[in-house]
């Protein structure tokens, strides 16, 4: 049995799902820190 | 853990640690996982897809660790009332659900050429799919009691309960037999060898510092959220 398609695939779930995860939380951040600092500057 | 009860004081702490976490373990992910692939050797009886166990466990020590920080946070919430606990609570929920996941994948393609079988109801198995699904009830009781205007004190409750999970996951592979194989790493000792064993705890270092800069991603978005809520309704009244 060809091993390296089960380690590519192993790799590529793992990356895409952290960076995927890291992405969406700092774009949500960056959004919620960007909406509170856009009200605080309405007052 | 007092002194960062107050938000404000939080917040100074956080936005330094947030970019100063996520490249630190950016960098160190990238070098564990390049010394993995392509410098370490390997395995004499798995050959090379013993290449795995550099995604497969910092995902799983992230998956148990995850839950631990909910364990703590929660317990902090009921007994000290400690206002960010529940904010960092659910802030490790998502991150912890998607290493879980990452955990049972890499692991099921590793089962694959490892034993013939791209899954078994595996004492270890089991329960880490048992860890995935307590993470998911966790987000959506989290979600339900936020939409409800809830103190999350329920969500606290599932988030200890759920806890008594982490030693089962812990001893499976000595209580069940099975598949999995036993434990390799423990304090003060391992039976890796030390070509194999530096790379991970590179990895798994890198995984952890990234996990902890993407917490605060987090608690920080939910704190700006709480912010513009309690401004809108000021505005409304």
């Amino acid at each position: 049995m060809i091993h390296w398609p089960f380690i590519a695939g192993a790799y590529a779930i793992a990356l895409i799902g952290t960076l995927g995860l890291t992405g969406w939380s700092f774009a949500a951040m960056r959004r919620a820190e960007r909406d509170a600092e856009a009200l605080r500057g309405e007052r | 853990m007092h002194i960062f009860a107050n938000p404000a004081r939080f917040l100074r702490l956080a936005r330094p640690l947030t970019a100063w976490l996520g490249w630190a373990g950016a960098l160190l992910i990238a070098a564990g996982l390049g010394w993995g692939l392509f410098l370490a050797p390997p395995d004499y009886l798995q050959g090379d897809t013993v290449r795995i166990l550099y995604v497969h466990v910092p995902a799983a020590w992230l998956g148990m660790a995850g839950w631990a920080g909910i364990a703590v946070a929660s317990l902090m919430q009921l007994v000290w009332r400690h206002p960010l606990a529940g904010i960092a609570a659910r802030a490790v929920a998502v991150p912890g659900a998607v290493f879980t996941f990452i955990c049972l994948a890499t692991g099921s393609l590793w089962g694959r050429p490892a034993w013939g079988t791209w899954w078994e109801w595996d004492g270890r198995m089991t329960s880490m799919l048992v860890l995935l699904f307590l993470y998911i009830g966790y987000v959506a009781l989290a979600e339900a009691e936020r939409e409800r205007g809830g103190e999350g004190r329920l969500v606290a409750i599932f988030g200890l309960v759920g806890a008594i999970n982490l030693p089962i996951i812990h001893y499976s592979v000595l209580w069940w037999r099975t598949l999995h194989q036993g434990q390799s790493i423990g304090l003060g000792r391992s039976s890796i060898d030390a070509s194999m064993l530096w790379p991970l705890m590179v990895s798994a270092l890198g995984f952890t510092l990234l996990f902890g800069a993407i917490v605060l991603m987090r608690m920080r978005a939910a704190l700006a959220r709480q912010k513009v809520e309690a401004r809108m309704r000021r505005m409304a009244a």
